[in-house]
């Protein structure tokens, strides 16, 4: 997020898209909630009928996978009206002149058409909007699990950076991180592109850094591998894989390829809490220690790096996976793996990333700062681009639409998009395992727009078959109007209902994030 | 910003002393902020003050009865008395009206965060119980077979912080007040089951009732446990908006959740996973040992010596036989920084490549 969770209360005007915040940051929902009753306007792009959409002002029910289309159009009116922040683009931005041209096409008319919402409606939102002081963007993985991901993100940058909604308190553009450390395994570098601080590998200067540090003198310069890359190399090029508290046979967007790609390894080692579904398929399975037991630090999703404290004892002889990670280092030889506490592996890392570099276990201990915190005497950055970009000046980004990697023909005509609900959290092996739980859900259901159920001769409780290119899956309807008719939405929680092996049609060319919010599908009847 | 108003300092007199106060605070705001401790059991410092307990009255020269100090703004120049022999008297008799009606004052403190409040200002003021003998308000509800959240009415006093919590902060508006004087119920919509309402499930509820009418039913399932409650206070383990939370364990059991209230994030609010799905901690699932697969398929319990030996031979072997681009690692996105850290450094350092990432990819 470039601005923290304290501003949710402060904003105008809402922009919220692409995210069921209510549902998957309920606690960030109340800061809304609270801009709404002091008088703040909410706009809620989604394709389905969220309990935002219901408090929303105005809701635009956008076909999935159209969000460039409507964004290009808020673009295009805001231009066409002047609701422009001029100094904020001439002092910090570079490339408007193209951008405004190359707006001139993109009516709400044109956009409406893809989105399927009113014209009326778009122009609206872009109205209030670009009219917002401040106006703030929130989204979730509603945006970037497409095919088109990046372009997504990009379109809403270019929105922020001609109305000047950025650097200032209660703007901004702000992802909701969806995992208590995702932030955080990000900041620590374990992603392919990047070094702790977010250093690139493309970077000759950091490689040079973290080889000398490694004492890895031949560390590769620039040559990366994503997750998705890697589960097609797997029995090919890579033989052996180290996996730490991933279930990603239930959470991966192909259940079945990923099944095979681990199956085709010669060595598969999972640190996990418990015997999951990909801990199942591995050749040896470590415990590790879990929340409530484990010393550490994380990172929210307003850059805040905060303490994580043991309160209990681990089951049986359970470790931290730090500990874990380094043994096997140490006896592989790789040398600086001599820990003896989380605090000295934190501290290290402190000491190699550039936006931690003011902290350490003491400071962490007792203070909670938003990164970058730069030096020792460093405040901590809640607000990000305050006077000027780190990069220079915000460039705007010449894109257009496209449609998803998969549309509904007449072999699939209904489109699925999936998510995540209050009650369970990613594939159960944490809430599912919580009692009380089942009480308010107990099974996965697909939610069907009720009209389709009776045009489809559905009855709410009837078993169907839904099935993809790529493989079926049976699970019971549920009929709710959070469901545009023509689409239909389940999560991807209970292993049992494995949605994975229908969803996965495609991939974001530059991140490798799967397009696990579209596909097309078919639904039948199961006679029971 | 800056204004006139802020930068020339306000003062009134507290208890004799001449005190600072910033234009808008209330007289409760400004005798806490001075450490006078004025009791309060409506009172919750994140919802909008009601004024209903009565109990933070104070006198204030120049007004002929006392006022509730929760809803009345300081003025500059204001002489105000917090604890006059006539105004303690009074918030004598009033705790005394209160606790007539409750079955009982001292309540697990498994109950809730607030759980405290009611039996604490009772015993800090020798409040008599039973003096009203007489009818009550607030009748528990047994039907409702929710998980969660207890609702035991009896021990309700209308101070309605529960219904406030859930509307002002939560935005859900699943509870209200029904009927009025000894007819009072806090309930649903339809008089329904929390399931069939707005609920969410978040608690919050539970943990601003002054007097455990609303507890947590999950940690109450530890009650007969022995031992102190101890807290700790960490991060949520599930989204990233990191509330903050403590821990509540009895001896090696952990038992339950409350928020912090002071949490950076979150300022004491929770929704439900962060409240109640906490016992996958100690659950019978866990691992206890690490396993080797075995050829049929099975897994055998190891200790870690030979674990760690099999788990790098394995990769030595992969180095050996098909290079340093043979060997992968994905991090957790829910394990701490010591774990991802680790991980890529494991990597990087132990094969020089970039073969490293985690599940934010799908």
């Amino acid at each position: 997020m470039s601005n923290p969770l304290a501003d949710m209360a402060k904003p105008d005007v809402i922009f919220c898209i692409g995210t069921n915040m209510t549902e998957c940051h309920p606690v960030a929902a109340t800061g809304l909630k609270k801009a709404m009753a002091r008088g703040a306007k909410l706009i809620v792009a989604d394709p389905r009928r969220i309990k935002l959409a219901e408090l929303a002002d105005v809701y635009l029910p956008i076909r999935l996978g159209s969000d460039v289309a409507l964004l290009l159009a808020m673009a295009h009116v805001i231009e066409r009206e002047g609701l422009m922040d001029r100094a904020f683009i001439e002092q910090r931005t570079e490339g408007w002149e193209e951008f405004q041209r190359h707006l001139k096409g993109f009516t709400p008319r044109w956009a409406a058409a893809i989105c399927e919402v009113p014209a009326e409606d778009i122009e609206q939102a872009a109205l209030w909007y670009g009219g917002g002081k401040p106006s703030a963007i929130y989204y979730t993985l509603g945006i970037t699990e497409h095919i088109c991901g990046v372009d997504n993100v990009q379109s809403l940058c270019n929105l922020a950076l001609m109305t000047g909604n950025l650097g200032v308190e209660g703007a901004g553009i702000n992802p909701m991180r969806g995992q208590n450390n995702i932030q955080g395994c990000g900041d620590c570098g374990a992603e392919t592109f990047v070094y702790p601080g977010s250093l690139p590998i493309t970077d000759a200067a950091a490689r040079d850094k973290f080889a000398q540090a490694y004492q890895r003198p031949d560390l590769d310069l620039g040559e990366a591998m994503t997750k998705v890359t890697a589960f097609l190399e797997c029995g090919k090029s890579l033989h052996a894989m180290l996996i730490d508290g991933e279930n990603t046979v239930v959470s991966d967007p192909d259940r079945i390829h990923c099944e095979h790609a681990l199956r085709s390894l010669d060595h598969l080692v999972v640190i996990d809490l418990f015997l999951t579904e990909t801990a199942k398929l591995a050749h040896l399975v470590l415990p590790a220690t879990g929340w409530a037991e484990t010393d550490g630090v994380v990172c929210n999703t307003e850059r805040r790096v905060q303490r994580l404290r043991a309160a209990v004892a681990p089951p049986g002889v359970a470790r931290p996976d730090w500990w874990i990670i380094a043994q096997i280092a140490q006896r592989l030889d790789i040398p600086g793996f001599d820990y003896s506490s989380a605090a000295d592996v934190f501290n290290e890392l402190c000491s190699l990333s550039p936006t931690y570099g003011g902290l350490d276990w003491e400071r962490v201990s007792s203070e909670s700062l938003s990164w970058p915190v730069p030096t020792k005497d460093h405040p901590g950055t809640p607000i990000l681009h305050v006077g000027a970009f780190t990069n220079g000046r915000g460039k705007f980004q010449i894109l257009g639409y496209r449609d998803p990697a998969e549309v509904i023909d007449e072999r699939f005509p209904v489109w699925l998009t999936t998510g995540r609900r209050l009650q369970s959290y990613h594939t159960r092996t944490q809430t599912g395992r919580a009692s009380g739980m089942d009480y308010l859900l107990s099974e996965e259901s697909l939610e069907v727009n009720p009209d389709d159920l009776v045009h489809w001769g559905l009855r709410d409780g009837d078993w169907v078959s839904i099935s993809s290119r790529r493989g079926s899956v049976q699970m019971k309807v549920r009929g709710t109007v959070r469901s545009p008719r023509g689409t239909v939405f389940t999560s991807f929680s209970f292993a049992d209902v494995a949605v994975n092996n229908l969803t996965g049609s495609g991939y974001d060319p530059t991140t490798h994030t799967a397009e696990l919010k579209v596909c097309a599908v078919r639904i039948e009847p199961v006679k029971t | 910003m800056t204004t006139k108003a802020t930068e020339r300092k306000q003062t009134m007199t507290l208890d004799g002393l001449e005190v600072p106060f910033s234009p808008g605070e209330t007289l409760y705001e400004v005798a806490r902020r001075h450490l006078a401790p004025v009791p309060t059991l409506c009172y919750d410092p994140r919802l909008e003050a009601f004024g209903a307990c009565r109990l933070c009255i104070v006198e204030v020269q120049g007004m002929k009865a006392p006022v509730a100090s929760c809803t009345t703004k300081a003025l500059q120049g204001m002489v105000v008395s917090t604890a006059t022999p006539s105004v303690e008297k009074f918030r004598k008799t009033l705790l005394e009206l209160v606790v007539s009606e409750n079955r009982e004052v001292e309540v697990n403190p498994l109950r809730g965060f607030a759980s405290q409040e009611l039996s604490t200002l009772v015993n800090r003021y020798g409040a008599r119980t039973g003096r009203f003998q007489g009818k009550h308000s607030g009748k528990s509800n047994k039907t409702d077979l929710n998980p969660f959240i207890l609702r035991d009415y009896d021990l309700c006093i209308s101070c309605y912080r529960c219904v406030r919590v859930c509307a002002e902060q939560e935005g859900d508006y699943a509870i209200s007040v029904m009927n009025r004087g000894f007819s009072t119920q806090i309930t649903t919509e339809f008089n329904a089951d929390l399931r069939d309402s707005a609920c969410t499930f978040c608690g919050q509820c539970v943990q601003t009732c002054p007097t455990g009418a609303l507890a947590d039913k999950k940690a109450l399932r530890s009650a007969d446990l022995p031992g102190e409650i101890e807290k700790t206070r960490t991060i949520c383990p599930y989204c990233g908006v990191g509330c903050s939370v403590d821990i509540m364990t009895k001896g090696d059991r952990m038992v339950g959740v409350q928020p912090a209230m002071d949490g950076p994030a979150n300022q004491g609010a929770l929704c439900i996973k962060g409240q109640f799905a906490f016992d996958f901690v100690q659950h019978n699932d866990r691992l206890k040992t690490p396993l080797l697969r075995q050829s049929d398929g099975s897994f055998k319990e190891i200790g870690w010596e030979e674990a760690l030996e099999f788990a790098a031979q394995g990769f030595r072997r992969s180095l050996e036989k098909h290079g340093r681009r043979s060997v992968y690692g994905i991090a957790s996105g829910r394990a701490p920084h010591e774990a991802a850290y680790s991980m890529q450094k494991f990597v990087r350092a132990g094969f020089g490549t970039h073969y490293v990432d985690n599940c934010s990819r799908a």
